[in-house]
């Protein structure tokens, strides 16, 4: 059984649909990345599959569970984590209390995540005390995929997690993606780095007016060259 | 000598006790503003629920007090917490959350509780008429004059039995309070919610949860607040209605949605005010003979008659809106 499939999802906001009957599946071990060009539909896709707009018409499934239009702290429980784009983390409480904050549903947890939280972000252990609204954008997203996955999450959803970072940065964010799944958790994130992604995807899904254009593993989709000439730039 | 007891007495007590009263209030104000973005006007007549609260079990167990060894009033008080927390809670419920759930503009939040103000004032004077009641069922308020030991100092520091209840009431308020944001679990995911709803949201924190959370702990401080002051004064049904500008200003000056903000505006607000009223001729009347006639034949060198206190937090306001509109610790703009 896939950890995620999404079915012929339509949804958007106010009555205009802007996700035309999306299709993908992940499986447990995956990194799958979203891209396409701007306007397809690629965050809102992910909002739709964390609960925070309606999805109109097909179905999202969670280990074979449907579970579109449940509120984001129901999905939490089951385990997804999500980490938007933007203002990611909560800039007047300290790293540690982002951190907690992440395993609010789970404070038994707190101890052995935080621990290992630090492991996997090192830089995060010297600024623990500091508030994070202070640290730079690198480390910001840190503290943000850090409190994602306090919850221990099965699957981990990631809107543009380089977007506006420095190369050096990236790469690290990239790396750390990568390490991540390694330790057993599912991937799903948009990027506008849409090459680098896909050269660490296991899935790629290209959307377009919010629809799947191409979907394949990350390796064929940049051999592609059709793929390439329209949406990575030739 | 004696002119600085009369400064003490009347400045650093007075200013603390206003302060006090004003840090306890401001903070429920910057609280519901931190989590429910709207400045919630019915603050005040929550504070005189809770000191009616306290008045009608004072009234209904008299003898309690003596038991313990305290003041009626005070035993009385966790259980006007209490009252006045389902209230606050109740009044969420009934009034605020369908605005809430409809997604109105904060304005419409703000007129709303401007209403509820106007109700809970109409129906506390139902039931506890319009003149003044004295909160302090027991003997007699036990008054402590601290002597100087100087020959020459003949007035002794005046603190009353209420008085010295409110200073301790006030350190417990802000030392949990401060615990309670900076420690528990409840507490941060306030702060977090205050910072970032949807985030809060996204990490598993239920919004209605921590509404009520805010509710019980507003209720609660409003129901010290009302009960402080009118210890300290006597309960009146409009007791607490005409200080609500100054609490707001208390709010506004230390930062809007910033607790220890709204504790440091409380109590600059209440110094200010004890401050502007106070006579400065007393202190320069040992100097008298080396000041130009002018200055020492004055009568009262107060900057505002005492009448005229209200105006101090207005001006407070104003000052405060024109050259730092975030207040001193850096809150959200109203």
């Amino acid at each position: 059984m896939p950890l995620l499939e999404a079915r012929d999802v339509y949804g958007g906001y106010g009555g205009m649909n802007i996700l035309n009957g999306v299709n993908m599946t992940l499986e447990a071990d995956e990194i799958g990345v979203i891209v396409g060009p701007n306007g397809a539909g690629k965050s809102t896709m992910l909002k739709a599959i964390f609960g925070l707009l309606i999805v109109t018409q097909g179905e999202i499934l969670l280990r074979g569970e449907p579970i579109h239009n449940l509120a984001p702290h129901r999905l939490v429980h089951q385990g997804m984590g999500f980490v938007p784009q933007e203002h990611n983390v909560f800039p007047s409480l300290t790293v540690k209390e982002n951190l907690q904050m992440g395993a609010f549903l789970k404070p038994g947890n707190v101890k052995r995540m935080l621990k290992q939280i630090y492991d996997f972000f090192p830089p995060l252990y010297d600024k623990r005390h500091q508030p994070a609204g202070e640290l730079s954008g690198g480390q910001r997203q840190m503290v943000a995929m850090g409190r994602a996955l306090m919850a221990e999450p099965s699957v981990l959803l990631l809107d543009e997690p380089t977007a506006g970072l420095s190369p050096l940065f990236m790469n690290e964010i990239f790396a750390q993606v990568k390490q991540v799944n390694a330790a057993g958790v599912g991937i799903l994130m948009v990027e506008q780095n849409a090459k680098q992604a896909l050269a660490i995807a296991d899935k790629g899904f290209v959307l377009a007016a919010g629809q799947n254009r191409f979907t394949d593993t990350g390796a064929a989709l940049l051999a592609d060259p059709e793929v390439a000439r329209s949406f990575l730039g030739g | 000598m004696n002119e600085l007891v009369f400064f003490i007495n009347n400045v650093i007590v007075a200013g603390s006790v206003t302060g006090s009263i004003y840090a306890i209030g401001a903070v429920g104000v910057t609280l519901v503003f931190s989590i429910m973005r709207f400045a919630h006007f019915a603050h005040a007549d929550m504070m005189t629920f809770g000191a009616f609260m306290v008045l009608l079990l004072t009234l209904a167990f008299p003898g309690a007090g003596a038991f313990l060894g305290l003041p009626t009033a005070v035993v009385m008080l966790p259980l006007a917490m209490v009252l006045t927390a389902g209230l606050a809670v109740g009044i969420d419920k009934v009034f605020y959350k369908p605005l809430r759930a409809h997604g109105v503009k904060p304005i419409v939040m703000v007129i709303a509780s401007l209403g509820v103000t106007l109700m809970l004032q109409g129906l506390i004077r139902v039931f506890a008429g319009t003149s003044g009641e004295n909160l302090y069922v027991d003997d007699r308020k036990e008054i402590f004059r601290l002597a100087l030991p100087f020959e020459s100092v003949r007035a002794p520091i005046v603190v009353t039995e209420p008085q010295i209840i409110l200073f301790v009431l006030t350190i417990i308020c802000i030392v949990g309070l401060h615990l309670f944001l900076s420690r528990s679990r409840l507490g941060k995911a306030m702060r977090a919610m205050s910072d970032n709803p949807d985030l809060a949201r996204a990490s598993g924190i239920n919004n209605n949860l921590i509404v009520a959370v805010t509710w019980v702990i507003v209720g609660g401080l409003a129901a010290i607040a009302g009960t402080l002051l009118s210890l300290d004064v006597t309960f009146k049904p409009d007791l607490s209605f005409f200080l609500l500008l100054p609490i707001f200003a208390a709010a506004i000056v230390g930062g809007v949605g910033h607790p220890y903000g709204a504790i440091a505006g409380g109590f600059l607000v209440g110094f200010a005010e004890t401050l502007a009223v106070f006579n400065w001729g007393v202190l320069l009347r040992p100097f008298r003979d080396s000041l130009p006639e002018w200055l020492a034949n004055a009568g009262n060198l107060a900057f505002v008659g005492s009448e005229y206190k209200i105006v101090v937090p207005f001006f407070i306001l104003v000052a405060i809106l024109v050259w730092r509109p975030t207040g001193i610790f850096k809150g959200k703009v109203i």
